[in-house]
């Protein structure tokens, strides 16, 4: 009797080094696709979206371009999660933690076939980047009691984030935006207090930041368009017809005067709902909802300045800014915070309008204006902002700083080619192994500036062999040279994660021995 | 075959269209049975033990599991043979009795069933093979008591649980911080359990994962975690000495079940109804404050106005709480769940000493926790880790770990781990063969040669020569009349288990060899196999 199938219809089995096989190629697939666009120099890739209108993406971020391939490979599936939680937690790294992972599993891939347990090489993967991170810690600066030398800190990451991306060209310019409104949050790593408002048009270069808050709303007909020392109150209720909500209540009339009259009951309700509201001296209303035509007229009547329909963040962030709170009743309009502003104005950016709130109380949000050629240019500089801002306000927190340009990776390397000489048996094969996919990051960000890699990584290897080095690769020249001089500093928070998760997505890909592929679940035909 | 004749001589049919069955019997479905038997135990073996290795699941979505649980292997497993699934079943009941060894158990299976093969082509009875294997489980299941050691430990000694907990954890893919982990383990476990009636309500530990973070911050919190946020983004992040009204209904005008309509027909009616409707409200947040609530935890949605209110009468609330999380809270917090506001009372409300909101990673995610509670025995295992794989795997873990502390607090026996107890279970059960006249006898030896498939999988496992270590280890076991040897996986240089601190618990292990042995001899019963055959 043949061995029975156990496994159902399409479901497949791979097993022992198919498997491992299978994961490896599949990893390292993923880790060539986003390899070039490490690094300053690193190339863009167009994604096409199958979705309605084929859009397009051009972008350089790896979480980015990640998320939008469709992969059957489960080892492939894996890398992209690591990525997409190195976007979550920290904010860049993206494309470093596949890179690193995908290198670790090349080397290991070179050790199964040599014949060493994957075990022996996880092991060994362990140690090294237990090693690798203490190297880091003891040569991190941390300049957190320094306030001048920390905002030159992050001056120096956001730029050396920021030049990879497309706003390279402007990089001093986005920084110094980024690093003024991470200041702004105070410590908070609630990044939805800055908004990024993007509006085609103008060159990059015209991108600025604002102290004050920009709302995307164009004001009522017949309102005034400047207010100074304008009280805000910041709602979130109805203003379209505000309906009776207890018992299921409906209207039942049995004469056209009746509708009249309840018709004019209802109006006598808002009427008196925009009075209460008008008693709290205010002059702007803000509503998170749709504010009718009636009600708006009675508002426009009272010189009053009505915004409608702001969505809920864009309340929330105006409620930060001004100070008041975001009120739903009207009966108390003593004990109502209302928000303050200096001055209330319509601007014009571009062709739109926008309703600009200058000299609010609280300063911790405000808004930076994007400014750029096409949608696409705009999308990818606010994915690069954006990464800019998550490492910044993560850095805030955790102030320790390392050098960039493959300086950490230099130093790590050295330290678990060390450690290497010094185990004994197995596992030093796979400590070295670890140390050769950490040379490989500086190595793959020469190769994509279209420098003479072999040469580079050498020259720098040696000038690690001295004592309290600080060498790196100056992609700009094309040599080694001295990163505490270029001013090119990464997170060490970003470095860390990027270790951390790469080994641990290493370590998971190779303990498997085995894939059992489920059958697809089938869709049903509706056609 | 399936065709007889009734007293008349005429043919009639007993199996219905029997040319589209398939039917195998006797020896052969025997035979075809085990093969389908052994295939499942075959993929399970490789996982066994500290170096055992993992298995990549891929579900019917494309999702992606990486484990190496057995139970959790076999269960996202597309099974289809009806005796591979009675193994998947097995793995389970491990998994629902004991919690542990749901690998073990299925190896072993496959070794008694392989050793059965060899017994039937033998010639001997299937029926006669079972009642041998059952005996000696029997005897296996005794000598294993006789070799546990009972072994205390108290509120302050919780070391043997935590080495206990460890030898479980050595296996999985968190051995890296199995430390940590098996005392967190042990910690929430002690903190939940009943110590006089032996009891431990796993309901009470909630293991809640995040992605982000290292493994080494996951955390065990004397509280409870919530994956929400305050109703209003002003409402202040941080409570002391909270009281918490926990409700059931909605801040919302009411809507009765029954079926209903008010009609509005006149001015009046109108505004009598609009006045009661703003009365509601107020009525509703004023009796939260009136009773001296300070936080209010709600299952369903509140309306803006409602909102505003109580953000006005400066009470916090958190809605959309799931109704589990509900009752956790209120256990915790002593607290009582309400379902109408007429029925708050400020006995109802439930103590904790600290409500604070925290926000994790560069996305808005944030969570509640709650902790101090006045009954501090619901905890919660706040888990770390780098990818949405390892979290899970890690939740599995952690599942493990539990099961095993709570086993060891309901009978404190154990017994060495890394096939210490096999090795002494198969020496004890081939001595006791001899005894037993009849054919049996040979069931009883066949059965001691499956016990040593366990320390043969893990020594195979962490890349030792099977056969050498075992018959080294089982002649050091007789040599020295101490059960205590077993194969040294993680080559520390012993194979003294208790030297390594290696334990297993003993009714998990009592419950491996019963489960694995019930399955067993269910399966040599079948002798008749039929299945409507492919289309």
């Amino acid at each position: 009797m043949a061995i029975e199938k156990i496994l159902k219809d399409d479901a497949s089995e791979e097993k022992g080094e198919r498997a491992r096989m299978a994961s490896f190629v599949g990893a390292i697939a993923i880790t060539d696709l986003v390899k070039t666009t490490l690094g300053p120099k690193g190339m863009d890739k167009i994604l096409q979206s199958t979705g309605r209108g084929n859009e397009v993406t051009v972008t350089n971020d790896g979480a980015t371009i990640l998320k939008s391939l469709h992969i059957d490979n489960p080892a492939a599936k894996v890398l992209i999660d690591i990525s997409k939680v190195q976007d979550d937690e920290v904010g860049d790294g993206t494309t470093s933690v596949v890179v690193l992972a995908g290198e670790l599993l090349r080397e290991a891939e070179k050790l199964v076939a040599a014949k060493i347990h994957p075990m022996t090489i996880i092991s060994g993967y362990r140690m090294a980047a237990e090693c690798a991170r203490n190297a880091l810690l003891q040569r991190v600066v941390d300049n957190k009691e320094n306030a001048e030398k920390f905002k030159s800190d992050l001056m120096k990451i956001a730029m050396t984030t920021l030049s990879s991306k497309i706003l390279s060209q402007d990089k001093e310019h986005f920084a110094q935006l980024a690093v003024d409104a991470v200041m702004r949050l105070k410590g908070s790593t609630n990044l939805e207090a800055i908004q990024i408002i993007k509006k085609p048009g103008g060159s990059l270069k015209d991108s600025f930041l604002d102290e004050g808050f920009i709302l995307d709303k164009k004001i009522g007909l017949g309102q005034p368009k400047r207010i100074e020392n304008a009280k805000i109150l910041v709602a979130n209720t109805a203003m379209d017809t505000d309906k009776v909500k207890i018992y299921g209540a409906r209207v039942c009339v049995d004469s056209m005067s009746k509708v009249a009259e309840i018709e004019g009951a209802e109006k006598e309700k808002m009427r008196e709902k925009v009075k209460k509201i008008l008693g709290h001296g205010i002059n702007c209303f803000v509503n998170r909802q749709l504010i009718y035509n009636f009600p708006e007229e009675l508002f426009a009547d009272a010189g009053i300045l009505a915004i409608e329909h702001a969505d809920f963040d864009g309340i929330e962030r105006l409620a930060l800014v001004t100070g008041g709170e975001i009120a739903s009743t009207f009966d108390n309009p003593e004990s109502v915070k209302l928000g303050h502003c200096k001055l209330i104005e319509e601007i014009m950016i571009g062709e739109d309008k926008l309703i600009h709130f200058s000299g609010v109380e609280m300063g911790q949000a405000c808004t930076i204006v994007l400014r750029g050629a096409s949608h696409h240019v705009l999308d990818e500089a606010e994915r690069s902002l954006h990464d800019a801002l998550c490492v910044l306000s993560q850095t805030v927190n955790d102030t320790r700083v390392l050098l960039g340009g493959g300086w950490p990776e230099m130093v790590m390397a050295k330290e678990v080619d060390e450690l290497a000489r010094k185990t004994p048996g197995k596992k030093s094969h796979a400590i070295e192994a670890f140390s050769r996919a950490l040379v490989a990051i500086p190595t793959i960000i020469a190769d994509n500036a279209g420098l003479d890699s072999a040469d580079l990584v050498a020259k720098l290897r040696a000038e690690h062999h001295k004592e309290g080095c600080n060498a790196g690769i100056d992609v700009i020249s094309g040599s080694v040279g001295d990163m505490a001089e270029l001013g090119i500093s990464e997170a060490f928070k970003v470095k860390q994660a990027v270790l951390l998760s790469a080994t641990e997505a290493a370590e998971m890909i190779l303990r498997v021995d085995e894939i059992i592929t489920c059958a697809p679940r089938k869709r049903e035909d509706r056609m | 075959m399936a065709l007889a004749f009734d007293e008349y001589g005429r043919p009639f049919i007993i199996l219905k269209e029997q040319e589209q069955k398939t039917r195998l019997s006797g020896l052969e479905a025997q035979k075809a049975n085990i093969s389908a038997g052994r295939a499942v135990s075959r993929i399970l073996r490789t996982s066994l033990g500290p170096k055992g290795m993992d298995k990549m699941l891929q579900s019917p979505d494309g999702d992606v599991t990486i484990t190496n649980d057995g139970a959790t292997i076999l269960e996202q497993m597309d099974v289809d043979n009806q005796i591979a699934k009675l193994m998947v079943e097995l793995s389970r009941s491990q998994d629902y009795e004991i919690g542990d060894g749901t690998t073990g158990v299925v190896v072993m299976a496959g070794a008694l069933l392989e050793q059965a093969e060899r017994l039937l082509e033998r010639g001997i009875h299937p029926i006669r093979i079972a009642e041998g294997y059952e005996m000696a489980s029997r005897i296996a299941v005794e000598h294993l008591e006789r070799i546990a050691q009972k072994f205390d430990f108290g509120p302050t000694n919780i070391e043997p649980l935590v080495q206990t907990c460890m030898t479980t954890l050595s296996s999985k893919i968190v051995n890296r911080c199995k430390r940590a982990l098996a005392e967190i383990s042990v910690k929430a476990v002690l903190s939940v359990a009943d110590l006089e009636r032996k009891d431990v309500n796993l309901d009470l530990i909630k293991v809640e994962g995040k992605v982000g973070g290292k493994l080494e911050d996951t955390e065990l919190i004397y509280g409870i975690t919530v994956d929400k946020d305050m109703s209003h983004p002003q409402m202040p992040k941080q409570i002391e000495d909270a009281k918490i009204a926990i409700l059931t209904c909605p801040f919302e005008p009411p809507k009765p079940k029954t079926k209903h309509k008010v009609d509005i027909d006149t001015v009046e009616k109108f505004q009598t109804l609009r006045q009661q409707e703003q009365k509601y409200f107020d009525d509703m947040v004023q009796k939260c404050k009136d009773v001296g609530a300070t936080l209010v935890i709600c299952q369903w949605g509140f309306d803006d106005e409602a909102n505003h209110l109580l953000m006005h009468q400066n009470l916090p609330a958190v809605r959309w709480v799931g109704g589990v999380e509900l009752e956790l809270i209120a256990i915790a917090t002593g607290g009582r769940i309400v379902p109408r506001f007429q029925e708050l009372t400020p006995e109802k409300l439930g103590r904790a000493g600290l409500v604070r909101e925290k926000s994790f990673g560069t996305t808005k995610d944030k969570m509640l926790y709650i902790e101090h509670c006045a009954n501090s025995r619901a905890v919660t295992i706040f888990i770390r880790g780098g990818n949405k794989m390892m979290i899970e795997e890690t939740k599995r873990s952690i599942h493990d770990a539990l099961c095993v502390a709570r086993n060891l607090i309901r009978n404190n026996f154990i017994v060495y781990g890394g096939g210490a107890a096999e090795i002494s279970c198969s020496i004890a059960v081939e001595a006791a063969a001899d005894k037993y006249p009849g054919v049996e006898q040979y069931a009883i030896r066949a059965f001691a040669d499956a016990l040593d498939a366990v320390p043969v999988a893990l020594a195979e496992n962490s890349g030792l020569q099977p056969i050498e270590t075992l018959s080294a280890v089982n002649s050091q076991q007789i040599k020295e009349n101490n059960p205590h040897f077993g194969i040294d996986c993680n080559d520390v240089g012993t194979n003294d288990m208790c030297e390594q601190n290696v334990f297993e618990t003993l009714i998990g292990k009592q419950q491996q060899i019963l489960l694995a042995t019930q399955v067993v001899k269910m399966i040599l019963k079948i002798d008749d196999v039929i299945s409507p055959s492919d289309y």
